[in-house]
This record gives C-alpha cells, sequence and structure tokens, in this order.
C-alpha cells in the first residue's frame, strides 16, 4: 500500500465521524449559538471536501477499502468508497451544507421562540454522520445501523417542537420506518443464516451457491425493507403525508437525502448481492411505472406545494427504479445520474417553498398569488429548478430523463417501452403540476386569490351577494382593480376587512403592528412585503400575518442557500458531461461487480503484507 | 442446521400477535405491537446464528462447540435501538395525548381536504387555471371548506404550543 492511498483511506470514516464529534460539541455549545453554527457549517464543509477528494481518489484509482480496527476482512467492519458512494456522498453532503446554511438564515429570522433551534444542529449533525455511514459501508449490519442513525436523527428533526400537526405525521413516520428497519433485520438475520457473513462483498460470492429460490426470498425481504425507506410504490403512502409538516430545511434535507439512501441500498442489493434476478427485474419495473404514474397523478390533485413537491419526490423514485431495474450499465448509469439530479433539484424546490411561505403567509395554492410581482427573484428560484424538475432541456433533469429513455430502448423489451412511454408521460404530469403551481402561485395576481373563509365572523352577506367575484374577470388590469378587490375578498376577516377597504398596500406595517393579530399558521414569520408604490401585494395573506417587519425583501441568507441550490442544480446541466462519464464508470463497476469485491479482499492481502 | 421448531413456532407467534397489534388505530397498540415485532425479530437473529452450544469465551470450550457470538451482538444492538425508538414513540403518544386528550391516529387533514374536493366533484384546478373569467358559484364555497380545514388547524395550533 503506498503513502497516497493509505492516506485516502484514513479519510474514509471522518465522513462519519467529523459530524458525530460535531453533534457532540454542538450539544456542549448550545448556549453558545453564533459558535454552534459556525461549527456544524465547518465540519459540515470539512465532510464536502473529503468527500470530493474520495471522488476523485475513486474514479482515478478503483475503489478504496479501510477495515475498521484492522480486523481481517470478514471479520471487521469495511468501509468501502467506490465511485457509486463517493458521488452520492458528495452529493448528498453538499445539498446538507446549503441546507444547513438556509436552516441558519432561517434561523436568524425566526421569531417562533418554540422551535429548538439548538435542538436542531446536534441532531442534523447526525443525520449527516448516518447518511455518510450508509453511503460508505460494505457491510449490511453497519449499514442497517447507518440507517438507525439517520432515522433517528429524522424522528426528533420532524417532529420539532411538537406542534400537533408534527406529532400525527410523526407517529406515521415513525411506525412506518420502525417497521421498515425490522424487515429490514429481518432480511439480515436470513442473509446471515444462508450465507453465514454480512460483509457486502463476501455475500455476493456465498449467495451464488445458495439456492435460487431461498435467494429470492431474501431478496424480496431486503427489497421490501428498502422499498418502504425509496418510497416505492405501493409502499410509498406515508411520505406525502410525513414530509410536508416538517420545517422547510427538515423537509428539505429530508427529500433530498433519507429516499436516496433507500435507492442507493437497492442500487447495492439489486447490482452487488444478487445480479440478474430476472424475477426482480420484472417486479421492480412494474413497481417503477406505477411508482411514477401514480406520484404525478397524486401531484396533480394537491392543492399545497409541500404536498405537490411531496408527491413528485415519490413519482420521481419511478425513474431511478426503473433504471436499475433495466439492470444493465446504460440503465443503472442513467439512475446514478438521477440520483445526483434529483437530490439536489428536490432539496432545492423545498427550499423555495419554505421561502413562498415566508413571502405568501401559506404554501397553499389557494391561497396564494401575485407572487411573480412581489418578488421577481423567488420567481426565478421557482421557476429554474421547477422546469428542471419537468425534464426542460437542456438542464439535468432533461439529460437525466434522456439517458433512461435511451437505455429502455436499448433494452427493448415490451415492458421497457412501456417504461419509456410512462417515464415521457410522468415528465410531462410533473411540469403540469409544476406549472399549476407557477401559475396560481406567481402569475395569478394577488388580486384574484379566493379568499373565501366563511369560519370568519359569520356569514357577512356580500360572501353571498358575489359569489362570483369580479375580480376574477377582468384580470387583465390587475393594478386598477386593487382598491376594489381588497374590498370585495368576500371573505376577508371582518373585523380587518373594514380598514382594509381601499387602504394603501404602504400602510400595510401600521395597521398590521395595530391590529396584532398573529392568525397565520406559519412556521416562522420572514419577510412582509408592502410595495409602497401602489403595486397589487398579496392582500389576504399579507395582512393576515404578524406584521413586525415590512421588507420587499427575501431573507439574505436563505435566498443566498437556495440560490446556491438552484447555481448547483444548473451546474449538473453544464458538468453534465464529465458527470455522466463518473456515472458510466460507477455503472459499469457496479455490473461488473469485480472491482467492488477484489478491493475488498485485497485489503486482507494488504494486511498481511503489513504484517 | 438443525432448527429449533420451540423458537420457530414462537417467532410465528409473535409475529401474528404483532401484525394485529400495529393495524390497531390506538396509539398504545401500536407501540405494544411494535415491541412484540422487535422481539419476534430479535430472536429470529438468534434462530439464524444456529443451534445453541457452549458460552462462546476464548478457552471456555472448543472452538467448534460455542455458539455463534455475532448474532448476539446483532442482536444486543437491534435491542438498543429498539429501546430508543420506543422511548420515542412514548414521547410522542404521550404528547398526542396531551394536544388532543386521545389515544387515536387522527387523520389527515389535508387528505381530508383532497377528499372532500373530490367528493363535491369539482374541477377545481381546470377553474382556477381558467382565467377567462367562466366562473361559478361552488368554486369559492368549495374553497370554503378547504379553508375551514387548515383553519381549525391553525386556530388549534397556538393552544397545543402553548400547554
Amino acid at each position: 500500500m503506498n503513502p497516497g492511498s493509505s492516506l485516502l483511506a484514513t479519510l474514509i470514516p471522518l465522513p462519519v465521524l467529523l459530524p458525530l464529534l460535531g453533534a457532540g460539541a454542538t450539544l456542549v455549545l448550545s448556549r453558545r449559538p453564533t459558535l454552534q453554527r459556525a461549527l456544524s457549517v465547518a465540519v459540515l464543509a470539512v465532510v464536502v471536501v473529503i468527500a470530493a477528494l474520495l471522488l476523485v481518489a475513486a474514479v482515478q484509482s478503483g475503489p478504496i477499502v479501510v477495515t475498521v480496527g484492522s480486523w481481517p476482512v470478514p471479520l471487521g467492519i469495511t468501509l468501502v468508497v467506490d465511485p457509486l458512494s463517493a458521488l452520492m456522498l458528495l452529493t448528498s453532503m453538499t445539498v446538507t451544507l446549503a441546507v444547513l446554511v438556509y436552516a441558519i438564515g432561517q434561523g436568524v429570522y425566526d421569531r417562533d421562540e418554540a422551535t429548538p433551534i439548538t435542538i436542531f444542529h446536534p441532531t442534523y449533525l447526525v443525520l449527516a454522520a448516518g447518511v455518510a455511514n450508509a453511503f460508505l459501508s460494505g457491510d449490511l449490519f453497519n449499514l442497517y445501523v447507518g440507517f438507525e442513525v439517520l432515522l433517528m436523527a429524522s424522528y426528533v428533526l420532524l417532529t420539532l417542537g411538537g406542534s400537533r400537526s408534527r406529532v400525527r405525521a410523526g407517529v406515521t413516520y415513525v411506525v412506518v420506518n420502525v417497521v421498515s428497519s425490522l424487515v429490514f433485520l429481518v432480511g439480515i438475520a436470513l442473509v446471515y443464516a444462508a450465507a453465514g457473513t454480512l460483509n457486502l462483498a463476501q455475500i455476493s460470492i456465498r449467495m451464488e451457491s445458495v439456492p435460487p429460490g431461498t435467494a429470492l426470498a431474501i431478496h424480496l425481504v431486503l427489497l421490501t425493507a428498502f422499498g418502504i425507506k425509496a418510497a416505492v410504490f405501493p409502499l410509498s403512502a406515508w411520505l406525502p403525508d410525513s414530509y410536508p409538516t416538517a420545517a422547510a430545511p427538515v423537509t428539505a434535507v429530508f427529500a433530498g437525502l433519507l429516499t436516496k439512501v433507500g435507492v442507493y441500498s437497492i442500487i447495492r442489493t439489486e447490482t452487488l448481492i444478487f445480479p440478474g434476478s430476472e424475477v426482480t427485474h420484472t417486479i421492480l419495473l412494474v413497481a417503477a411505472g406505477f411508482t411514477m404514474l401514480v406520484g404525478a397523478l397524486g401531484a396533480i390533485a394537491q392543492a399545497d406545494i409541500k404536498r405537490v413537491l411531496s408527491f413528485t419526490l415519490v413519482s420521481h423514485i419511478g425513474y431511478m427504479i426503473f433504471g436499475i431495474a433495466l439492470a444493465t450499465p446504460l440503465g443503472v448509469a442513467g439512475a446514478v445520474f438521477y440520483v445526483v439530479h434529483h437530490i439536489t433539484v428536490q432539496a432545492t424546490l423545498f427550499c423555495v417553498v419554505g421561502l413562498i411561505e415566508g413571502v405568501g403567509g401559506s404554501t397553499s395554492v389557494s391561497r396564494l398569488g401575485g407572487l411573480m410581482r412581489a418578488s421577481p427573484v423567488l420567481a426565478v428560484l421557482w421557476f429554474v429548478p421547477a422546469i428542471n424538475l419537468g425534464g426542460i432541456p437542456p438542464l439535468s433533469g432533461f439529460v437525466g430523463k434522456l439517458g433512461l429513455v435511451q437505455a429502455g430502448v436499448v433494452d427493448g423489451s415490451a415492458l421497457a417501452w412501456v417504461l419509456v412511454v410512462v417515464s415521457v408521460l410522468t415528465s410531462l404530469l410533473t411540469l403540469y403540476a409544476v406549472t399549476k403551481v407557477w401559475v396560481l402561485a406567481f402569475w395569478r395576481p394577488a388580486d384574484q386569490i379566493p379568499v373565501p373563509d366563511a369560519a370568519d365572523d359569520g356569514a357577512d352577506p356580500s360572501q353571498e351577494e358575489s359569489p362570483l367575484d369580479p375580480d376574477e374577470e377582468d384580470d387583465r388590469a390587475p393594478a386598477a382593480s386593487t382598491a376594489a378587490s381588497t374590498g370585495g375578498l368576500p371573505g376577508a376577516p371582518a373585523p380587518r376587512a373594514g380598514v382594509l377597504t381601499g387602504v394603501r398596500p404602504g400602510t400595510a406595517r401600521t395597521i398590521a403592528q395595530k391590529d396584532g393579530n398573529t392568525g397565520a399558521e406559519v412556521d416562522w414569520p420572514v419577510a412582509r412585503m408592502a410595495p409602497a408604490d401602489g403595486t397589487p401585494v398579496l392582500t389576504g395573506r399579507l395582512l393576515g400575518s404578524p406584521g413586525d417587519r415590512v421588507s420587499r425583501r427575501l431573507p439574505k441568507v436563505m435566498a443566498g442557500a437556495t440560490g446556491a441550490l438552484v447555481a448547483l442544480g444548473l451546474s449538473l446541466t453544464v458538468l453534465a458531461g464529465p458527470l455522466y462519464t463518473v456515472a458510466d464508470q460507477a455503472a459499469d463497476d457496479l455490473v461488473a461487480r469485480t472491482p467492488y469485491i477484489q478491493a475488498v479482499f485485497a485489503q486482507t492481502v494488504d494486511d498481511r503484507v503489513a504484517r | 442446521m438443525t432448527s429449533p421448531i420451540v423458537l420457530l413456532a414462537l417467532i410465528g407467534v409473535l409475529y401474528t400477535v404483532g401484525v394485529y397489534l400495529i393495524l390497531e388505530r390506538s396509539l398504545t397498540r401500536v407501540l405494544l405491537g411494535i415491541l412484540v415485532l422487535g422481539n419476534a425479530t430479535n430472536v429470529l437473529v438468534v434462530v439464524a446464528g444456529g443451534r445453541a452450544g457452549a458460552p462462546p469465551l476464548v478457552g471456555g470450550a472448543p472452538e467448534a462447540e460455542m455458539s455463534d457470538a455475532l448474532v448476539q451482538a446483532l442482536v444486543l444492538t437491534a435491542i438498543v435501538i429498539t429501546l430508543g425508538v420506543t422511548a420515542f414513540l412514548l414521547a410522542l403518544i404521550h404528547r398526542t395525548w396531551t394536544l388532543e386528550r386521545e389515544d387515536h391516529l387522527t387523520e389527515d387533514v389535508e387528505d381530508r381536504s383532497v377528499r372532500r374536493r373530490l367528493e363535491i366533484g369539482e374541477q377545481e384546478d381546470e377553474e382556477e387555471l381558467d382565467t377567462t373569467g367562466c366562473e361559478n358559484t361552488s368554486d369559492t364555497d368549495e374553497d370554503d371548506e378547504d379553508d375551514e380545514d387548515t383553519d381549525e388547524e391553525s386556530a388549534l395550533e397556538p393552544a397545543g404550543e402553548a400547554r
């Protein structure tokens, strides 16, 4: 072993170790918020650099292996960095870092003292450690431990604050994930009973001598466990119920990472442990098709943007499963590229939703409007990743989908063709879902937001009189109708409605302060806008929030972090060529299997030589 | 490898009971179900390690007669993890009890509102997207209900926080 590679080998445990140590340190520093924030950002930044180094090394010189505690290979825990895990690690840690910065930005703006931000940083770092451990693990049980670490952290993050909706969602989430972990554990027990080892490389060798029926049974148990975690239809119903209730950065990092750890595990299962299993490939292809369609149709039915995105998240998991199920180097390469693209774009979109919630006071498209005029920057931040998700050329979403469709066409079987059609259809449906959000929340003038609020102060007669809202009709002249519309909003809360009629938007601040109402269901009020020049504002929602800050600007740190994520998504387009080369190499390694297995067992030889 | 039939039967019974309990709506029973399922899985892992033998202490017995120590280590890890999850779930259930005064899993508010929209048979999307002015009365009605739901939730929220 030359000194260079041994140095690299010492780097491998660091992405797990550093966040864990950082978690402890941030917990100690919980009374020094500034230091705590700086420390967690520094830790994750270092991990990103390490991940980049590992990726370069893994691409240039093949898989790197380290045996923890220098136990000989089948006995100890091995950590393996091959191009796939390095790529996943780099992408996920970059996104984690960006979302952390976003979360800090939100924390600064956070008016809600109930959110225990001191807990946030340690837990977040534990989550990062768990994700890194899962990606680096070369051992089935260590993978399970990685899963448990990240899940434990995710339970806490999801229920942060312990509000009613989060506890409700948290119960579902915890129970589903505990059950999936138990199924995983059953799989581990069966693997151990059949193969007598838990080392992935050794399992893959010994599985060849296990009777095919037994192997298939074990395979299906593992796939079920990972399928729940990756949210593959029909095991996906938990996701859209639990993700949307969490705080924006939490949802962003969950959406980016957690399901992808499941997808990563499926890739490993399919390529390394059980290659060439026709039955499961068929099952996975069918599941992929249904995941895409059901997810996309679900996204269309939703009104809440967070839920729309949760459903598109499920839907696009289908693309990755499609690539994996083809089991050709082309298909797996497409899946790997798509994972990278999707981690980035989905996290970005959830971050943008956080900003939308701050600006518009809601995440429901039926309550939003005029965001385009209210904040053009926000509009750009939403538009770019949204059409990226929809797969508009030349963005990375298009490249990923193109790669998968190509792989499907090359495969040429009837089922693959069906999947090609379904994936194009899903792309269109996704585009429809995000465009719907765009049209309603951004393009629709603010004065056309339907404000029906029958719950407020009895049915005021105006509501019955003008169900046919005049404003809905003359969208051509929004500026002219602003004043009228404010008055005409049928369900504007009665105490405020009187004040609001004909009021100039510029005076929003004083009114809101006087009114002192706290009616917003937002977690954390951010900037409110009240343009002084009389442009239409988000009438209903704007004044409905506790207005202590009137600003047209987005919070800088949050917008900056989101902007960085959008730029990262765009850079995937620019760098699609080299990235696809890496994905190709990762896929070739995966399908060939030998580089991984040889690297793990070469480690034993090296150790023996060293002794 | 011989399989101890009693343990296998026990695993079967535990899984049956666990699955039954976990499908209940009452959260306490779900928790009990998870505990039972966890124990069933732990026994399964132990069984996967082969027949029982001498304690796996170096020098205590010939190596061929020892039990497999690995599965015991795995089970120990699994037990600790289950313990942590159980504690967390108990905390969640307690929180649910404090907030809602009930032990049942409530329905998702958004799910309900989406379902209601479908029941009303409105094609809300088309109408909202349709800016040509083909309005109708039921559009606002339906949004009323939609908002009612969210308002219920938001009205209750501060109360929950206050406790």
